[in-house]
């Protein structure tokens, strides 16, 4: 199976993507430049870290309308799996396949720490190698990660089972210390924080292992 | 082609907190400016637009500032429209 990574310009993860799954897992990836738009032959498709054109106007804005994107939609409510890490993740919410916003850091400033995680991955396929409330810990590196939605809709997520990540102590004032969302399918994932940064022991830990290799069977 | 000038401006909605707006108005009270209750920052964005008339000008400036200029789960947007001289 081969595992797609997009390429934004701007985006500075996905080499550590591509590092985590082929260099530490032994998986095929091929890189999707954001003016592609074939995904044929694709078992799942990554939208990686980093600041997809600038962060102009707003974090994933302009990344919405690559024609990469669009293709994507259309995978994804197919049932294709596809997991946005962090810029990914701020995509995901504009390209409206995940719910809510991602907006600037109760506190201003840019995170880069590990984070005690807890996770309930309910019907989530990416989170299956995990435990009901396992606790878990992966580094987070983002100025914009507050996750920001309508009261009532956080109240629908919660009771859908889509709140499949949350932070044990809030770093970033996220609603509901949403760390990460899942549609109700199950097949999209969007997080803050980096599990490709947890893959290896040498660079911190491997607690995000069974996420990347979660669809390897 | 009648030639427009459109100024959108996008603010955080009422019940998203804007940190930065916070620390800015900390700052106007160590610069010494009292009575500053409130400030929050949002951008203003200008735009030429050519269309046959004012009503399609508005139309496709009212479709750029709501799906593109402004996400709508976080920020306001408000529109002003001149035909240029």
């Amino acid at each position: 199976m081969t595992i797609g990574i997009v390429v934004f310009p701007g985006s500075n993860c996905d080499r550590d993507v591509r590092w985590a799954l082929e260099g530490c897992l032994g998986q095929p990836t091929r890189f999707l430049w954001h003016e592609e738009r074939d995904l044929s032959g694709l078992d799942a498709v990554v939208l990686p870290g980093g600041f997809s054109y600038g962060d102009y106007l707003r974090c994933g804005a302009i990344a919405r309308f690559a024609p990469v994107l669009e293709e994507l939609r259309g995978y994804a409510e197919r049932g294709g799996p596809v997991l946005g890490i962090c810029n990914g993740f701020q995509v995901l919410t504009e390209l409206g396949l995940l719910p809510g916003a991602l907006t600037r850091n109760r506190g201003l400033h840019f995170l880069c720490e590990p984070t005690a995680l807890e996770v309930r991955p309910g019907g989530c396929r990416w989170l299956q190698g995990y435990d009901e409330g396992e606790r878990i810990v992966l580094p987070i590196a983002h100025g914009e990660g507050r996750y920001q939605v309508d009261p009532t809709q956080l109240q629908q997520l919660e009771q859908e089972g889509c709140v499949v990540l949350r932070y044990s102590a809030n770093p970033n004032g996220s609603m509901g210390d949403v760390a990460g969302l899942t549609n109700p399918q199950g097949n999209v994932l969007g997080l803050m924080p980096h599990p490709e940064r947890a893959c290896d022991p040498a660079t911190g830990g491997l607690d995000g292992r069974r996420l990347l290799a979660a669809l390897m069977g | 082609m009648p030639l427009y000038n459109a100024r959108v401006q996008v603010s955080l909605r009422p019940s998203v907190l804007d940190p930065a707006g916070e620390a800015t108005r900390a700052a106007a009270g160590r610069l010494g400016v009292e009575g500053v209750t409130r400030l929050r920052i949002g951008k203003a964005i200008e735009v030429d637009l050519e269309a046959p008339d004012r009503a399609t000008a508005e139309a496709r400036l009212e479709l750029l500032s709501d799906r593109l200029l402004a996400n709508p789960v976080i920020e306001d947007w408000s529109l002003e429209v001149v035909e240029a001289g």
